[in-house]
């Protein structure tokens, strides 16, 4: 059991890496689901007692539906809409990026046990987990020109917040729902695209115009 | 005592004998993955024979360089076999630090056959031999990186204490680590053997070839050694690997043995899968792939570190 936790966690992580050494949007927006969908099985796999199981429950699906399908299917419909695959140049490359997020992640490992937390007892790699993850995001949102890709680092980002606020899980569930509802905004966001898309196709967000690309 | 014999001549034996099968077994997976039926397992024994019986041509450019090349390589790299703990017993030479030697008794291999490909003066060798170092300066830390997360989990500086029985209690205690490490090492073993992803060992003709460059001008017994000592080399790394994951323990030395054999036929089968199902990496990816291992190696390291 512990072992899997632990393989969980590791294999969160090995996705921010993926995501950042990866120029295939169709292959990020897959990976980011999977994390998505990681997250959801780790919800249950640390659920510490059995009173709050509902709240537990509820949170996995939630995390499963939105994450997991809700988001990767609205991201591929916004690179279908917009006919992009790749992200050419990014301001920072891809070996360099993945360096500096090996870096991060080697820092939030090392570092993360001196942090003082408030409820004793986590898992010990839930924290640096959620900094690394939190960190890769941020360096995708930084580093990458195409807007679908800094979408999908905020998302990523928003992955690490998910982690960290499952440490807050049993103190302030209210918090961690507030968490899932950062992802409504990602929705929005990534909807944003699409519109803009629109915008730039047509100089107008009226949809009737969108009946004219039928044959 | 017998036990000692035994172990030599198995080790012995194995190095020295299984390498060309290791390839049939590659080239069958492959020639399957294409629907085709495939040269027999032990083509490259017949390959190899054949090459032997014939002369060898040298250019006048060349020097006694060019000649060393193929017997420095093939020494070195059998040597390197010697260090290797083969069917989970210790190797037949174990010191602490062994693995550096190993590591460099490959590079030293390397080395000779860049000189060797340099001492042609063709441009086009040159060209090989410089992707190829470069590649190889890139493997080179991933390698050891995993290594060294082996020596960590195992408390052991040898390789064969690192893939001996101090395994068993590493999985249980840092799988991730390991199982990270185990792609790491993958990666490498792809890189150094100049498989699929990184370089194509049937080309001879592309402008993106790297290792198969390099021999171009030898012949006869030359380009026999040094088509047996890459079997070889793929051979030791598949061994690594196999030792990661087999564990050693319980069942007798023969029963080892023979899961060893099985695991390496698995490694053999599994390089021949990626090689069918994947495409080669353009040049400016490969570093990408090799930083990647490295930092999976990393990550196993602060794992095990913290």
């Amino acid at each position: 059991m512990g072992a899997w936790v632990d393989m969980v966690f590791v294999l969160l992580v090995v996705i921010d890496l993926f995501v950042l050494a990866s120029s295939r949007l169709g292959a990020v927006i897959r990976a980011v689901g999977v994390q998505g969908a990681l997250l959801a099985l780790l919800t249950v796999l640390l659920a510490s007692s059995a009173h709050d199981l509902g709240h537990v429950l509820v949170l996995a699906i939630g995390a499963l539906a939105i994450k997991a399908m809700l988001i990767p299917w609205l991201m591929f419909r916004a690179i279908r809409e917009a006919a992009i695959r790749r992200e050419m140049e990014p301001v920072i490359g891809f070996v360099p990026s993945m360096v500096l997020a090996g870096a991060g992640v080697a820092l939030a490992f090392a570092f993360s046990g001196g942090l003082p937390l408030p409820s004793p007892g986590k898992h010990p790699f839930l924290v640096p987990t959620a900094l690394a993850t939190v960190w890769c995001g941020f360096l995708l949102v930084v580093s990458r020109r195409k807007a679908v890709t800094q979408v999908l680092g905020f998302l990523m980002l928003e992955n690490g917040v998910f982690v960290f606020g499952l440490l807050l899980s049993d103190i302030m569930p209210v918090m961690v729902e507030a968490g899932v509802l950062l992802d409504l905004f990602a929705a929005v966001f990534v909807m944003g695209i699409v519109l803009f898309h629109i915008n730039r196709e047509f100089s107008s967000l009226d949809t009737e115009k969108l009946s004219a690309l039928k044959d | 005592m017998t036990d000692l014999l035994a172990r030599a001549l198995f080790q012995a034996g194995l190095v020295l004998l299984a390498p060309p099968l290791l390839l049939g077994i590659v080239n069958r997976v492959k020639a399957l993955f294409a629907g085709r039926k495939g040269p027999p397992l032990w083509q490259a024994y017949l390959d190899l024979a054949k090459l032997l019986r014939k002369g060898a041509v040298y250019s006048r450019t060349t020097t006694w360089v060019f000649r060393a090349g193929p017997v420095v390589g093939l020494a070195a790299v059998a040597c390197a076999g010697l260090m290797l703990p083969v069917g989970g017993q210790p190797a037949l030479l174990a010191f602490p630090g062994d693995f550096i030697l190993f590591a460099y008794l490959l590079g030293l291999a390397r080395f000779f056959t860049a000189l060797a490909a340099l001492d042609t003066g063709s441009s086009f060798e040159g060209m090989g031999a410089a992707r190829e170092v470069t590649f190889a300066s890139m493997a080179e830390p991933a390698l050891f990186l995993a290594l060294i997360v082996l020596a960590r989990a195992t408390g052991s500086l040898s390789l064969s204490g690192m893939l001996g029985p101090g395994l068993t209690g590493a999985w249980s205690a840092a799988a991730p680590a390991l199982l990270l490490a185990l792609i790491g090492l993958f990666v490498v073993t792809l890189a150094e053997n100049a498989r699929i992803p990184v370089d194509d060992p049937n080309t001879h003709l592309e402008l993106t070839m790297i290792h198969e460059v390099m021999v171009l001008d030898h012949s006869g017994p030359d380009l026999a050694f040094i088509l047996y000592g890459a079997a070889m080399k793929l051979f030791l790394f598949g061994a690594v690997v196999v030792g990661l994951v087999q564990r050693s323990g319980t069942a007798g030395p023969w029963a080892s043995r023979a899961w060893f054999l099985l695991g390496v036929a698995g490694f053999a089968v599994l390089v021949g899968v990626v090689e069918s199902v994947m495409a080669r990496l353009r040049l400016t990816r490969v570093p990408q792939m090799l930083v990647g291992a490295s930092v999976l190696s990393v990550f196993a390291l602060v794992l095990l570190l913290r």
